[in-house]
């Protein structure tokens, strides 16, 4: 438990989020995952343990959580609101199906979601609700919610299991899209 | 096995996989764990021990015992990071930049203890993730971009992992540099690596205040590895970090692309 093990996965992830969605896109690693290893660093209390290991990481080899999300033919059901993901494009699928996510208050305001499942997999994202008390808040969101879709897409596929930040409306996402993939029973 | 959990005015999220030992209890023993934190931590609640240990109201004696381990965490952390972490950041006692992370790499011991070995708790984007996610790869942790709303500046992977993330709020800074008393600018954010929550936490917050100059201290730390982004969209890290650089924030608005990796001094 005290080793550590640090690697670093180089992705292009925050480069394709950057662009507009192409759903062939998300999967893309600009070059083979490279690793590091490192010492333990000292707990409070504990001595160093000094070990080194290796941990290379296999971006293609996992599929254990089923949380990938299908590259393609994915379907959604056009219904209102903005859709992201690869089945954005396709019509609806008779083994579809949606769930809501909780309401995410956060300072800014509740923010909500709503997931569509396809074939058991995770194939778009709908924003219900986001901040829009102010102007500031509408530039933020603009941006800030489709992207996030798109991250929680990109997510699925690159089997990223949490994220790391500093800001409120992102937390109120996640906390609403975890909620809806807990009762997906992804 | 998943659980959220608001507390401490953030979500807490509980993501277990098996073997879960009795993972039930262990959340319901960790989240009790997190809410006595809340009540004993709290500085929005006026009768916290630590509320009316800084106002004066009762000493530390009076104070349930882990105020007291606390301070004294809060105390080395002061003096590692040459005076950038403080106890006071609004002038009154406020030991939060430490308690968060403190009472996440506590809960996930709880969580251990309780046979659920494979686990990430997230607080509100502060992360402790013991064990693996599976036996065949570790956990993987995206770092969200701070001037990119929903795009991830680069991903982390490994075992027995904590990660914090400092930076900027949606609404500008939050972070105050205690020796000027101003805004920290230096950097957008921040990502510390390491094993333990309680010091990555402080110390993210402490090397945010620093700015450019936390990239030598967190080479001098052992153990410890950075990342961080700086408000032009440049990206640094330690040399702790693979040669290869996560790819930089590409396309900066009104910009040519910006140097990343070692670009920094």
């Amino acid at each position: 438990m005290r080793r550590a093990i640090f690697a670093i996965l180089v992705t292009a992830v925050g480069l394709v989020l950057l662009l507009s969605f192409k759903p062939h896109e998300l999967t893309a690693v600009a070059s083979p995952p490279s690793a590091v290893s490192q010492a333990s660093p000292p707990s409070p209390g504990e001595p160093p343990s000094g070990r080194r290991q290796k941990d290379v990481d296999d971006e293609d080899s996992e599929d254990e959580d089923g949380t990938s999300i299908p590259r393609q033919d994915a379907t959604v059901p056009q219904t209102g609101g903005t859709w992201t993901g690869p089945g954005v494009s396709s019509g609806a699928g008779s083994g579809d199906k949606v769930v809501t996510g909780d309401v995410a208050t956060t300072r800014w305001g509740p923010v909500q979601i709503e997931l569509v499942l396809a074939g058991g997999k995770m194939a778009g994202i709908r924003v219900l609700q986001a901040p829009d008390g102010n102007h500031r808040d509408i530039a933020i969101n603009s941006r800030a919610l489709p992207t996030l879709n798109d991250e929680a897409l990109a997510a699925g596929s690159a089997q990223i299991d949490a994220v790391s930040g500093a800001t409120y409306t992102s937390e109120g996402y996640v906390q609403s899209l975890q909620s809806a993939l807990d009762r997906a029973g992804l | 096995m998943r659980h959220v959990e608001h507390v401490m005015g953030t979500v807490f999220s509980f993501d277990l996989r098996p073997p879960f030992g009795d993972g039930r209890h262990a959340i319901a023993e960790a989240v009790a764990w997190l809410h006595q934190v809340d009540a004993v931590f709290s500085t929005y609640r006026a009768d916290s021990p630590i509320r009316r240990l800084g106002a004066g109201e009762i000493g530390l004696d009076d104070c349930p015992p882990q105020v007291a381990d606390v301070l004294e965490l809060c105390a080395s952390v002061v003096t590692a990071s040459g005076g950038y972490f403080t106890t006071r950041p609004s002038g009154h006692l406020d030991p939060s930049g430490l308690v968060k992370g403190w009472a996440i790499e506590q809960a996930s011991r709880i969580l251990t203890r309780c046979g659920a070995v494979n686990h990430c708790l997230n607080g509100g984007g502060d992360l402790q993730c013991a064990g693996r996610p599976a036996p065949d790869r570790p956990w993987r942790i995206a770092v969200a971009h701070p001037l990119r709303p929903g795009a991830v500046a680069t991903v982390i992977a490994g075992d027995d992992l904590a990660v914090a993330t400092s930076g900027t709020a949606e609404r500008g800074p939050h972070i105050t540099n205690p020796h000027t008393g101003r805004p920290a600018l230096d950097l957008a954010s921040i990502t510390l690596i390491g094993t333990g929550l309680t010091m990555v936490d402080s110390y993210a917050t402490a090397a945010f205040a620093m700015g450019a100059a936390a990239r030598v201290w967190i080479e001098g730390l052992p153990g410890v590895e950075a990342f961080a982004v700086t408000p032009t969209g440049a990206t640094w890290h330690t040399s702790g970090f693979p040669d290869t650089a996560p790819p930089v924030v590409e396309e900066a608005e009104g910009g040519s692309p910006l140097p990343g990796g070692k670009a920094l001094p």
